[in-house]
């Protein structure tokens, strides 16, 4: 059906979302990649003019950078770590028969609906609070010593409070997954004697590999630019102990005024963002063949 | 995977899923029921469970405060308008990708997607420069652009996986008949797209409601929607656990109720259409 008329009217209709897209993308991007290579402080606007590389250089060795990545790398691999097996988990568990199902379902991604800044508060305050918060009652009640959650242990929580946020995705599209499998599969296996780790290792898994791959991807582009959970929470510290590149990014944008510094952060964030995109779009691509 | 299984193993299933579902909700029940206490009951220690003194002054009051329904409104219309705005631009997109694919097709489509991942904080400051030049900070029109930009991937994708299963057929017989392109997508392909785009509406909903950056970053009164009204609440302020609490249940109620309708929709527009 694709005359040369058509065609014609088919870029026409195209070229509004390609357009503003490319704006979107290219202006912030190319005045991030600009700033960044300026001496440019919000508070000194005097000192301005080229520096070079002298912004990256200060970001990256800054004493907070190498932690950043760390803390970043492992919050970013904490959270998949926990919502991909107690995904699977879960997943398996409510695809068995029982009752109430469609209630366990909505009480199981209730968590996904909850709004950054609500989640975060509600854990820093009722639950990981040392004073008054449950954890600390629920260890006062068997004799223990409450420790104070955000305090000893500021990445931790952290990672708890998003992967309770990220669970419920990745329970949703492994369960998805899950039921588009073939019983009849499952027990023809059944039948030839496989046993249940085994029907689970060799149908469930390789079944499973294109969701967990899904999960795996689109999950660590969101988690890469995890802020309000850390903002509301620890505000990045003690010291720089939950400080992750985001978080860095924007305290020098925002708290140090230094826009110089936070476009170089930016870009090396980009960088980095990219490197996961390029994995994600093959990942993806792949499947749209098929 | 509906296997015939015996009462008993159905029962311990059936316990084992209750457990597991009640732990992972826990945090959202527990401050639904905090909100109905007396802000001395909220932080009683040992906790109490249900037998305190039910109140709703904590709504009341936290209405007082703070205008909840400004929030709310900005919310809404955020919601709403990014999402209107995003259909009317993507629709043609999907459109001329699903029916008259080309060879750049596929490339065109990863490219959009790409542009979802670029990080927010990188490009945070262009962006404020460029709304205060333009006297868009705190305001509606810009928060609704910016909104609509983030998710317009999202809504292409979605509806073009959708449209991708409407026989092109049928589109072209209206052709036939001498329908214009403005009809032949208005009138044809819209109503037979209605599922599709209903779900895709629902999805962009919940994912603009519950964006807590720019939202946050671009916007002071004006324009705050419920992410900002929840912010107020980062600093404690004497006894305000139920009062906060009261304010979490006002800030994710609707959306909450939203997306229990749409868990299938969720799926497919958050997976690209990878997984169905």
């Amino acid at each position: 059906m694709s005359t040369q008329a058509s065609r014609s009217a088919a870029r026409l209709m195209l070229s509004p979302a390609v357009l503003i897209l490319l704006v979107w993308m290219i202006v912030p991007l190319v005045l991030t990649l600009w700033f960044s290579f300026q001496r440019y402080n919000l508070l000194t606007p005097d000192r301005s003019g080229f520096i070079g590389f002298a912004n990256y250089a200060e970001f990256v060795t800054s004493p907070a950078f190498w932690l950043a990545i760390l803390n970043t790398l492992l919050l970013v691999l904490g959270v998949l770590v926990i919502t991909v097996v107690g995904g699977i988990l879960i997943a398996l568990l409510i695809d068995q028969p029982l009752w109430g199902q469609g209630i366990v379902r909505i009480l199981v991604i209730s968590p996904f609906f909850i709004m950054p800044p609500v989640a975060a508060l509600i854990w820093k305050n009722m639950f990981f609070n040392p004073s008054n918060g449950l954890f600390a009652e629920a260890a006062k009640a068997i004799g223990m010593r409450p420790f104070d959650f955000l305090g000893q242990a500021p990445l931790a929580s952290i990672i708890l409070i998003v992967a309770w946020q990220w669970l419920p995705f990745a329970t949703l599209i492994l369960l998805t997954a899950l039921q588009s499998l073939d019983s009849e599969r499952l027990e023809a296996a059944e039948m030839d004697g496989a046993n249940a780790w085994n029907r689970f290792r060799f149908i469930m898994v390789p079944h499973l590999a294109r969701a967990i791959t899904v999960v795996v991807l689109i999950q660590t582009i969101f988690l890469l630019g995890i802020l309000v959970e850390i903002l509301v929470t620890t505000n990045g510290g003690p010291g720089n102990q939950s400080t992750t590149l985001t978080y860095l990014v924007y305290q020098e944008a925002i708290l140090s005024s230094d826009v110089g510094a936070a476009a170089a952060g930016g870009v090396v964030a980009v960088i980095l963002a990219n490197i996961v995109a390029v994995f994600l779009m093959r990942a993806i691509g792949n499947n749209l063949d098929s | 995977m509906a296997r015939a299984v015996s009462t008993s193993r159905k029962a311990v299933n059936t316990a084992l899923a209750w457990g597991v579902a009640l732990l992972i909700a826990f945090p959202i029940l527990w401050t639904f029921l905090t909100s109905f206490k007396p802000e001395p009951q909220a932080v009683a220690s040992p906790p109490v469970w249900f037998g305190f003194d039910w109140t709703v002054r904590n709504y009341v009051d936290v209405q007082n405060q703070r205008d909840y329904f400004d929030y709310f409104w900005n919310s809404v219309i955020l919601a709403l308008g990014s999402t209107a705005l995003g259909l009317v631009i993507a629709i043609p997109a999907a459109w001329s990708m699903a029916f008259v694919p080309g060879r750049r097709t596929k490339d065109l489509l990863m490219w959009m997607l790409s542009t979802k991942m670029m990080p927010g904080v990188a490009v945070l400051v262009p962006i404020y420069l460029i709304f205060i030049q333009l006297g868009l900070l705190d305001t509606r029109i810009g928060l609704v652009v910016v909104l609509m930009l983030i998710n317009l991937p999202i809504i292409v994708w979605m509806l073009y996986t959708y449209f991708r299963e409407i026989p092109g057929e049928i589109l072209e017989a209206a052709r036939m008949d001498g329908a214009s392109l403005g009809r032949e997508i208005l009138y044809v392909l819209t109503p037979m797209a209605i599922p599709g785009i209903a779900s895709t509406v629902l999805l962009n909903i919940i994912l603009a409601w519950n964006e807590a950056f720019w939202t946050i970053v671009l916007t002071t009164t004006n324009a705050a929607p419920l992410t900002k009204f929840i912010s107020g609440f980062s600093s404690p302020q004497g006894l305000f656990y139920a009062k906060l609490s009261a304010a979490s249940t006002m800030a994710i109620a609707p959306i909450l109720i939203m997306g229990w309708f749409s868990q299938k929709q969720l799926v497919r527009g958050l997976t690209f259409g990878a997984v169905k």
